[in-house]
Order: structure tokens, then C-alpha cells, then sequence
């Protein structure tokens, strides 16, 4: 398990990196943390004759949080964010989500960037980006773009990045200090990919109705979604058993599952629809 | 492509194709077997080295990624006089029979214990979640990690 | 001095090198003029060969050859079976290299030599394959339609039925006044070792010599394998065993690259290493356990069993290998387990697949027959009304009963009976740790969304398949004394466990003993190796044979340089002295050995007893386990510390068989689960709450040491205890479980209404 032959580079400022892709013409990627693309190379499901290293891209290692949100850099590692205490309050969904990514050796060097270039769609920071209308800011040869995490992953492991551009950082909206929120995730084992992931948010209003709901499902169907029919449901009322169970039935009858060696899709939809419910119940505690 | 970086406190300087891993690298370019590759594709944990104060996958890694990086394997966790505190540990609680996962155990609980001499069970347990053992059934090397602890805590009783 | 070594926990010697990355491994070789290996395999299950063209991987830089089918004149070597060699078997076992068909996923088609493993991979990507894909045989039920056929000159898949006999069922059946009748299935699984396989050979022309290492389980039987198939007489080859990362049964035996590896090497006269990947190992290395069962059970209705009677098919996988046999037949063989079954008429169905084939993995036969019958026995229980444990009891064999008579298997005929032991003693202190009246009442309840199960199930664990062992001791120049045995290293620490038994033999200080050499075929006339639990028993039995004839000779020895009878001489630490005091250094009779042997025509049987506490997530389908407990009695203990390793990593592979390992493939015969992301291995963090008991009660009668072997019994026990545990915490959902693995998908099923 080899890898195919290629070439490496190791540019040391932004445009130079999104030059070598150009030149590269597809047949060059980019290696942020390698965690994902160092086993499909090993496997040869993927062979470019170039890899383009963004180790040496300090500005792209940044967590910047302020009234507009959290920026992450895209070569900002799991680690960095476990560590971060700022984030707790900051950005708590993203900090439990990410708790549940691979395992520790994987999380030194595994980046938000990387992972959301290669769209698993049982990963978690691509659900997360989905759930809280993420904003991926990208530089290609055509200049800087930013992408909306809605539009931006088109099935599994195929994103609307293009090949000489390069992710630059992940913007998560300002996070209100009385939202609302839940994350519950359920793998075969600790540090698997998800079988099924809720990811969820809402806001209050005076009343104590929930305003602004944002249900996301992650390891069901081929890319990380927003439940609306859920978040329809969810908005205007009192998050109280009824409702919590109506959204599991809900979550159940909408998503996308299928059949595969792990799972048979009956049992995704239900567990999909357990993990909203519990998601919701601990928002709502 | 020539890479040149410090492996166990003394520089080295290699000249490896650019698809070598870092694993390859140390194994067959360096000679520093302790280290073992057991996968390939990140899931093994028996690969496990140091790289700037990390425990990394070397084979999630180019060698030519390691330029200029301190790396530490298990040989540079060793010493010919005696056992290690954590290596003595495994051995007093049977945590290795083949001896295959036990380079990427140790080197993963070194990581851990020098940044978290105070970590519970259960944290010992997630990280070494990592670490594939197929002979000891893991009751046992998470005893020795605990058990290890105390050597890695500063004389003052802090962290 | 009287040593008390055996029953020490005595910390390994092998541990000094392990634990500083100091462990020589095969791939950590690397002599000279190395070659590097890379195999291309089939990527189809079912299919004649058209054509391979190696013309373009041969013009790959650093290529050096490209070995196929055609370059072996008399077409390929064929891998004979080790074990249970019967000549029904011959024409399915398996040639070295795909000759004409390819039969499962994996199928060696062709071997690269290159200068670089990376350079090999680059060609094999250059090598244009052409099969003619025939319809795949991909379980047992399509094997037994006929439809498609392996092997079209045998006219069926079957390649063997074997028949485990004992009274007469049917009539036990005819009077029965209860029956039940069950389907039950386990998974396909496989003894995988943490460091996949590895062959490196080396010619040396000038001497015709050829060196293999790599070596491991049972290097003498495979050098007769290799010495036929490559034509060398045998004191031509030495295997070497190499520290060797797991064994498990699967690693060892011989493998079609044990052939081709050593072929490459000779036919270009260079050094040639293959290491098998992780691809390949999951499609290469021995598969297991696949079974189904169809099988009754007949009792009285006070619970007394009466008989077990019914049919067994095993898949296979593509070819018979060195010891494929052995699952099979123990299924058979072990359904009745620790329990006194006075008839039992069983069939066994041996079908080929296109799969990949299958040979031992620990606990063979044994880990499948344990979950058929003890998840039986339960229904047993629940549909008499009696209580699980009362009926466990009244069945298991009595100590008074010992040796008690088991099953015999056509057609090899040969008698086993169990050798000793009190099988409640184990039951009561299993049920006593776990605390098992205080928690029954917790059965089937729902404590914060949860149900609890319990179960408890009882075992035996058979061992020390003869028919023979050697050792031999020898005083080195500096008068310490080296072992040398037959017996195999697979990290089981051998080195540790013969050095306590050769000190205490000996009345030496252990360190004095210097080295324990193993495996290796120069170490010893002959060798029987590692396998069916039997290192201690064989080895360490041979050893004490050894010992008696080396302090004869050194006794002798001394008495004609000291002047004196040799009864009269005494050995201590590293010295020989006579009754006026007069001494000599055992320095002084450097290069003295002696060989001993043990032959051994029985099994010893170790048994135990196992419980759980588990809670289940029914919505999610998660299982936790809050307590589990094994006890063991193994006869004389060696090593305490030694054997609790045994059983705890056994029983955590074992769980892996009941919750999560699971080779899966699609009905084209494509293996699903081909990396270690989709083949999933218990963690650290799965399975956290378990506890063993060692006890040494009953020592084994047919070995001087009274040792069992006893490395198998955590696994075997697991998935019958678990699948039990798991229905009586959804008892209230009345759950279907007949099979394994029990994965989250499958037990939240058991929750939802019939369809």
C-alpha cells in the first residue's frame, strides 16, 4: 500500500500554492493535514502527480473570534480547537461535534480545511458548517470566492471547490450566549465515522418559543443536510416532549438512508430520528 | 527529494522519494525498526511517533514533512541501562504479549502522560482508542498507563 | 534448592526487547541485494483465466521479474493440508499461484519483483488481466444449488461431510417429551494479527541452500511442505522465527506465498521479501467461523438434555487449506460442550466458496458451537420454566465422570474424552463474582432507558494436540544453560514460561538460564510448533524429559572428573559439587546437551465458566457491558500472569466475533470490508469492565507438568454468553436472535415489530 508516484512542494506563501494547483491542471492537490487524503493515496483510489503542502501557510492557522462569529483557518487543527477555551463560549456546537472526530494522533494533524475539502458525509465539521450556515472562503487562480456551506458539498466527496483553489478559512456566524443547542452522534465505535449524526440549534423568543431553528443531520444519505420540515416544526414552538418526538418522526419519515455493511436503511432512519430526539432533549433541559 | 530534520536528538538527513512516509522513512531509510507499520492507512496506531511534541500517524505523513521537525520513536524513548518508569509499567502489568502495538502504546502514552500526567481512565482510554492491540484484550495497558502516571507528574505534585 | 518458579508470576523476558522497540520482526530485516515482492491478486471471485500480460509491468524501471502460472514447469505446487489430511480433500486444495481459474477475491495471479515495494505496486498497475468471470458462488445455500461449481470435475461444492456420533439420537428423539428446533448462524471472521504475514527468502546457490524467515506456528511441517514443492531435501531449508507480531491460529500455517517467495528467490538468486499490506492480509490470511446450524435438542422435562441431532454447514471459502478442516469438524466435535449428552448424531457440510479460504482461528469450531448451544440451552430454560443456571447445572459432566467419553467424528474414528476437572466449581465462582444472585433480579428490567441482561454459560477449551514435542538443554561456555525447543513463539511468551519450568526442573536460579531459542529448525531434531494451546503442555512436558536426561548426563559427567557416584553429585546455581565438598564450574562441561521429547495421543481440556452484565440501548441498538467475568481453571498454572493475559485478550477477540468483526461480501463474491475503517477491531474503549479468575484445582492427568492448555477459553465462551445476555434484556420485545455478529442495526431490529 504505496503511494503512486508524485511530486511535493511545499510553498511557503498563498499565491504561490494556488499557482502550483493551476499549473498542476487537476492533476494536483492540496495536502492540508493529510488525514484523509494520505489513505485514499495509500489505497490509489487517487493519484496526482503533485502534491502542494499548506504546512507553510501560518496565516491559514488562525482562530479568530469576534462580534461577527468564529473564523477558523483551514489548516487549523481538531487540536487546536479542543484546546481553545475561548470556543466553549464561543462556539459550544462546534466544540462538542469536533470532541467526536478520529482519534488523538489523527486530531494533531487533522484540519478543519482538509475535512471539509474532502466531504465524508459522515464527518462532522461539514455537518457542522451545514447546520450553522458556514461560509467557506476559497482562493483560486480567478481570485478569492466564498461559498455557502449549503451549496457547497455535492455528494459524497465532491465539493464545488475547484481544482486550483484552496480553502482558506471556515466563517461560523456570531453564536448568541442563549442559544440553544444539541449534539448527539452515535458510532460503531469511539472516534468512527458517524452512522448518524444531529446537529441543532434554536433560539428563543420572549415567550420561550424556539425562533430560528437549525436542525443538521450528518452520516445519513450522501452529504451532511438541514432538516427544514424539522425546523419548520421546531420554529414558533415550546421545545416539549411532544414536539421532541413529533421531530424524531419527522427526522425518521424525511431523511435520505440507505442500506449498507454497517447498517439497513430502516435502522438509519430510526437512529437518525433518536439522535435529533436526544439532541433536542438536551437543548431543551 | 533531500529532507533533513532531528530524529531522537540527533539530525538526520535523507534522500527519499517524495511518496515515502514518514513511517518508510524512519523503518528502512533510518534503520529505527521499533517503529511498526501495521496498516498503512491510519487506522493502526502502531506507527505512532512524536513529531514536535504530537503523537503522529507516520504513515498520515510524508517524510518530507518532517523537514525540519524534532521526531521522537520509541528507540529515543529508551535506554540500555533499564526499563523506562512507563516501560517498566507494561511490564509489571503484562500490557504486551506480541509486541507488535507496544512501540506506537508507549509512544502514544508518553505523548499523553507528558501533557497530562493527571488524565483519568477514561481519558486514557480515548486516546489510546487509536491504538489497535490484538493480543492483550487493552485491560492491561491501560492499568500500566495509570499506573505510569506518577513518574510523569512534577516533583512539586503538579502538572 | 527448591524452586517455585512454576506458579510465579514472573515478568517476561521477551518484554526487555519489545518494550524498546528492539523486536526483530521479518519486515525488519534487510540484507544485502534485497528483492522486494508485491503479489497481484484476483479482483474477481469466480472466473477462468484468459490471459495475463506482463509485458508492459516487466519494462517498469527496477522491475526484475514477473512470475506467473506458466513459469513453473509442471504447473504450480500444490499446498497440502496439514491437519486432518484426508484424500476426499486432495482435489480441493489450493495451488500456489491461480492456475487456469481464479476462486475468490485475493487469489494470487502473479508475483513483481522489483528493487522497491513501491516500484512492484507501480507495476502491478501495468499488468493487463483478462478473466472470463463465471457466476460467483457466494454462500453456502448457492453452493448447495449446484448452480455454479468450483471445482466442475467434483461435480459438486461439498467437498467433505463429516458425521459426529455418540448413542443413538434417534431414538432419543423418538421418545423425547421435548424438542426444540433451531437455525442459528455466526459470522465470518478471522484471526487477524496486529503484524500481517511475511516471507523472506534467501538462495545461496553455491551450497544449495535455501534460508526462509518469517517462519512462525509450525516451521517443521512447513519446511516439509516447502522441501517437496521446491525439490531440496529438507536439511537443505532453515526456517527462521523472527519475533512474530500474533499468531491466533491463522498466522503460520502455509500459505500459497510461502511457496512463491522462496521460488522467486532461487529462480533469480537474490534475496526476495514480501510483506503482506493490510488489503491483503483482509483477503489473503485464513477466514473463519462462517457457519448455520440446523439443529434439536431433546429433553425431559425436568430439563435433563437427552440428545442433540441435526446438520451444520460451514462455508469454506474458495480452497481446502492446511487446516480448514478443524472448524468444522470441532463444531460437531464441542456442541455438547461441558454437558453430559448422551447421544448426539450431527452432520457437517463442508461447502466451497468463492471466498477466501479458511483455516483455524482460536477457538475453532468452538467459539461457533458455543453460541448455538448455549443460546439453546437458554431457549431450553425459558420454554420449561426452569431456571437457566439449575439447568446448566443438572447437565454439566460430574468430576466423578471423569474421563468422560465425547463424540467421536467420522471418518477419523479416533476417541477424546475429557480429562479432568469439577465443572460446578468454575459455574459457582463465576456466578459468586459476579454476584449473580443479587443481580438476576435485575433480568429483562429498564433502569434509565436501558434494559439489563444477564447470562451465564459454561465451556471447556481443549489442548496439547500431540503427537509429540522436543527440547533440549546445553551448558553454554559460560556455564549458563540454554533451551532449545520445537515449540513456537507468537508473543505468548514462551521464553518467559520455559525458563521458570527448565529453573525449576533444573533447581537452578532462573538466570541462569540464558536463552530460550525456539521455532527455528535448527534448533532441534524435530518440532511440532504452536497451535491448539499445546506450547506449555508439549513443550514444557519435553522440557522436563529434558531435564532429567541432561542432569543424568551432567551428573555423570561429573562424577568421573569429581571421583564419585553420580547419584551423589548435586547441582546448584552454577556449580556441580561432590560429598567432600570438591566442586567444578558448570563452565567445565561447556557444550554438554541433551535432548528430551513428549508424545502425547490425548487432549487435555481446560474449562470455565463466564457471566455478563450488560445494559442495551434498544433504541440505538447499543450494547454496553457493566461486568463480565471469565473463570478458568487450567490445570497447573505456570505463569498466572501469563494465562490472565491469555484469557482477557481472548475474550476481548471474542467480543470483537460477537459485536463487531465481520468479513462481508455482496453477492459477486466482492469482499465489502476491506480496510480496517469497514473491518472493525475492538478498541480501548469498547469493552472496559472485565474481570478473570484463574484456578488451578485440577491438574491435568496425561502430563507430568499437569498443565492445560488454556489460551483459547475467554474467546470461546463470548458470543453464546453475550447473545444470551442480549436476549434476556429484550425479553420483553420477545427478540429474534439467532445470529452473530449482534451489530446495533441487528439488535435494534429485534425491537421492532415483526414484519
Amino acid at each position: 500500500m504505496k503511494l503512486p508516484p508524485l511530486e511535493y512542494a511545499c510553498p511557503t506563501s498563498l499565491s504561490e500554492a494556488v499557482a502550483l494547483l493551476a499549473a498542476g491542471g487537476g492533476e494536483a492537490r492540496a495536502l492540508a493535514g493529510g488525514q484523509s487524503l494520505m489513505p485514499m493515496l495509500a489505497f490509489r483510489v487517487v493519484a496526482p502527480a503533485l502534491l502542494v503542502d499548506l504546512r507553510k501557510l501560518p496565516e491559514l492557522r488562525e482562530i479568530e473570534i469576534s462580534a461577527d462569529g468564529v473564523r477558523l483557518g483551514a489548516m487549523v487543527r481538531w487540536r487546536d480547537i479542543e484546546d481553545d477555551e475561548r470556543l466553549t463560549a464561543a462556539h459550544p456546537l462546534l466544540k462538542a461535534a469536533v470532541a467526536h472526530v478520529a482519534h488523538y494522533q489523527i486530531r494533531n494533524r487533522g484540519t478543519v480545511g482538509g475535512s471539509i475539502a474532502h466531504a465524508d458525509p459522515a464527518a462532522e465539521m461539514p455537518g457542522i458548517a451545514v447546520t450553522c450556515d458556514a461560509e467557506i472562503a476559497a482562493t483560486g487562480a480567478a481570485g478569492q470566492r466564498t461559498i455557502r456551506a449549503a451549496d457547497f458539498f455535492l455528494s459524497a466527496l465532491t465539493t464545488a471547490l475547484k481544482h486550483d483553489e484552496i480553502i482558506t478559512e471556515i466563517r461560523l456566524p456570531a453564536w448568541p450566549a442563549k442559544r440553544r443547542w444539541g449534539f448527539r452522534e452515535f458510532a460503531r465505535r469511539r472516534g468512527d465515522f458517524a452512522m448518524a449524526a444531529a446537529a441543532l440549534f434554536y433560539d428563543q423568543d420572549a415567550a420561550g418559543k424556539a425562533i430560528n431553528a437549525h436542525v443538521g443531520m450528518i452520516g445519513v444519505g450522501d452529504r451532511p443536510c438541514r432538516l427544514p420540515e424539522v425546523e419548520a416544526l421546531l420554529n414558533g414552538r415550546t421545545i416539549d416532549e411532544a414536539t421532541i418526538e413529533r421531530a424524531a418522526e419527522i427526522t425518521s419519515a424525511t431523511v435520505d438512508a440507505q442500506e449498507d455493511i454497517h447498517a439497513s436503511a430502516a435502522y438509519r432512519r430510526s437512529l437518525a430520528g433518536t439522535m435529533v430526539e436526544r439532541a433536542l432533549r438536551s437543548a431543551a433541559a | 527529494m533531500p529532507t533533513k530534520f532531528e530524529v531522537n536528538g540527533k539530525p538526520v538527513s535523507v534522500n527519499v522519494e517524495a511518496r515515502t512516509t514518514l513511517a518508510d522513512c524512519l523503518r528502512h531509510h533510518l534503520r529505527l525498526t521499533g517503529t511498526h507499520v501495521g496498516c498503512e492507512h491510519g487506522v493502526c496506531g502502531a506507527c505512532t511517533v512524536i513529531v514536535d511534541g504530537d503523537a503522529v500517524r507516520s504513515c498520515l505523513m510524508l517524510a518530507a514533512q518532517a523537514e525540519g521537525s524534532k521526531v521522537v520513536t520509541v528507540e529515543g524513548l529508551s535506554n540500555d541501562e533499564a526499563l523506562t518508569p512507563l516501560q517498566a509499567s507494561f511490564r509489571r502489568h503484562h500490557a504486551l504479549q506480541c509486541g507488535f502495538c507496544t512501540p506506537g502504546m508507549i509512544t502514544t502514552a508518553h505523548a499523553l502522560l507528558s501533557e497530562e500526567p493527571d488524565c483519568d481512565a477514561d481519558r486514557v482510554r480515548e486516546v489510546l482508542s487509536g491504538n489497535l492491540c490484538r493480543c492483550t484484550g487493552y485491560i492491561s495497558i491501560v492499568e500500566a498507563v495509570l499506573d505510569a502516571r506518577s513518574a510523569y507528574k512534577k516533583p512539586n505534585g503538579n502538572a | 534448592m527448591k524452586n517455585a518458579f512454576i506458579g510465579s508470576a514472573v515478568e517476561r523476558r521477551e518484554d526487555l526487547r519489545f518494550l524498546r522497540g528492539r523486536g526483530e520482526y521479518v519486515d525488519d530485516l534487510r540484507p544485502d541485494g534485497l528483492l522486494y515482492a508485491v503479489i497481484l491478486r484476483s479482483s474477481k471471485a469466480h472466473g477462468r483465466i484468459v490471459s495475463i500480460d506482463t509485458t508492459a509491468a516487466l519494462k517498469v524501471r527496477g522491475v526484475h521479474a514477473v512470475i506467473t502460472a506458466q513459469d513453473m514447469p509442471g504447473g504450480p505446487p500444490i499446498v497440502p493440508m496439514r491437519l486432518q489430511p484426508l484424500p476426499e480433500f486432495k482435489p480441493f486444495e489450493q495451488p500456489v499461484i491461480a492456475d487456469g481459474k481464479v476462486r475468490y477475491v485475493g487469489e494470487p495471479m502473479a508475483v513483481v519483483i522489483a528493487d522497491s515495494v513501491a516500484i512492484g505496486e507501480d507495476a502491478l498497475e501495468a499488468i493487463e488481466v483478462e478473466i472470463d468471470a463465471l457466476p460467483a458462488v457466494a454462500d453456502w445455500h448457492v453452493a448447495q444449488s449446484g448452480q455454479s461449481l468450483l471445482f466442475e470435475a467434483q461435480g459438486s461444492n461439498r467437498s467433505l461431510t463429516f458425521y459426529a456420533v455418540r448413542g443413538d439420537a434417534d431414538a432419543a428423539f423418538a421418545s423425547a417429551p421435548y424438542v426444540r428446533r433451531e437455525t442459528l448462524r455466526t459470522g465470518r471472521h478471522y484471526g487477524l494479527t496486529m503484524e500481517p504475514r511475511g516471507v523472506m527468502a534467501q538462495w545461496d546457490a553455491a551450497k544449495g541452500r535455501l534460508t526462509v524467515s518469517g517462519a512462525a506456528k509450525v516451521p517443521f511441517f512447513n519446511r516439509r511442505i516447502l522441501a517437496k514443492q521446491i525439490g531440496l531435501p529438507e536439511d537443505s531449508i532453515e526456517m527462521i522465527e523472527n519475533d512474530v507480531g500474533g499468531g491466533f491460529g491463522a498466522r503460520g500455517e502455509f500459505y500459497p506465498e510461502d511457496f512463491l517467495i522462496p521460488f522467486a528467490a532461487r529462480h533469480l538468486n537474490r534475496p526476495v521479501k514480501w510483506i503482506e499490506d493490510r488489503r491483503e492480509n483482509l483477503m489473503a490470511m485464513n477466514h473463519a467461523r462462517e457457519a448455520e446450524v440446523d439443529v434439536e435438542i431433546a429433553c425431559e422435562r425436568d430439563g435433563t438434555i437427552l440428545a442433540l441431532r441435526g446438520h451444520i454447514h460451514t462455508d469454506m471459502g474458495a480452497y481446502m487449506r492446511t487446516n480448514g478442516a478443524v472448524g468444522a469438524r470441532n463444531i460437531a466435535q464441542f456442541m455438547a460442550g461441558p454437558y453430559r449428552v448422551p447421544n448426539v448424531k450431527l452432520d457437517v457440510s463442508l461447502w466451497m466458496t468463492n471466498k477466501t479460504p479458511v483455516g483455524t482461528y482460536r477457538g475453532p469450531g468452538r467459539f461457533e458451537t458455543d453460541f448455538f448451544r448455549e443460546r439453546l440451552i437458554d431457549m431450553v430454560a425459558q420454554d420449561l420454566g426452569i431456571d437457566r443456571v439449575a439447568l446448566r447445572r443438572k447437565n454439566l459432566i460430574a468430576r466423578t465422570e471423569m474421563p468422560y467419553p465425547i463424540a467421536t467424528i467420522a471418518p477419523y474414528e479416533h476417541k477424546d474424552e475429557y480429562d479432568s476437572g469439577d465443572y460446578q466449581e468454575t459455574l459457582d465462582r463465576c456466578l459468586a463474582e459476579i454476584h449473580w444472585s443479587e443481580k438476576a433480579k435485575l433480568q429483562g428490567r429498564r433502569i434509565d432507558g436501558r434494559y439489563h441482561g444477564l447470562a451465564v454459560g459454561c465451556f471447556i477449551e481443549g489442548g496439547a494436540a500431540g503427537p509429540k514435542e522436543t527440547a533440549r538443554l546445553a551448558i553454554n561456555e559460560d556455564g549458563s544453560i540454554s533451551v532449545y525447543i520445537g515449540s513456537s513463539a507468537v508473543g505468548q511468551g514462551v521464553e518467559t514460561v520455559f525458563a521458570q519450568i527448565a529453573a525449576d526442573a533444573l533447581e537452578i536460579p532462573m538466570d541462569r538460564i540464558r536463552g530460550v531459542f525456539h521455532g527455528s529448525t535448527a534448533y532441534v531434531s524435530d518440532g511440532y510448533g504452536a497451535y491448539h494451546s499445546r506450547s506449555v503442555v508439549m513443550g514444557g512436558s519435553a522440557l522436563l524429559d529434558a531435564a532429567l536426561n541432561f542432569k543424568a548426563a551432567l551428573c555423570e559427567a561429573a562424577a568421573q572428573r569429581l571421583g564419585c557416584a553420580a547419584s551423589a553429585i548435586v547441582v546448584t546455581e552454577d556449580k556441580v559439587s561432590a560429598p567432600g565438598g570438591t566442586s567444578l564450574p558448570l563452565s567445565a562441561f561447556a557444550g554438554l546437551s541433551r535432548e528430551g521429547a513428549f508424545l502425547n495421543k490425548k487432549h487435555t481440556y481446560s474449562y470455565g465458566a463466564q457471566a455478563v452484565h450488560l445494559a442495551v440501548d434498544a433504541k440505538i441498538g447499543q450494547v454496553e457491558i457493566l461486568d463480565y467475568v471469565v473463570v478458568v481453571d487450567a490445570g497447573r498454572i505456570i505463569n498466572p500472569m501469563t494465562l490472565r493475559g491469555q484469557v482477557i485478550g481472548s475474550l476481548v477477540q471474542g467480543l470483537g466475533g460477537a459485536f463487531l468483526e465481520h468479513l462481508v461480501y455482496d453477492e459477486q463474491g466482492q469482499l465489502l470490508t476491506g480496510s480496517l475503517a469497514d473491518y472493525l477491531l475492538p478498541t480501548a474503549s469498547d469493552f472496559p469492565n472485565l474481570r478473570a479468575f484463574t484456578m488451578d484445582r485440577h491438574p491435568s492427568p496425561i502430563n507430568p507438568l499437569g498443565a492445560k492448555g488454556a489460551g483459547e477459553g475467554g474467546l470461546i465462551g463470548a458470543g453464546g454468553v453475550i447473545a444470551n445476555a442480549v436476549a434476556n434484556a429484550l425479553q420483553s420485545f420477545n427478540p429474534d436472535l439467532r445470529e452473530l455478529p449482534l451489530t446495533p442495526s441487528r439488535v435494534w431490529a429485534m425491537t421492532q415489530p415483526r414484519a
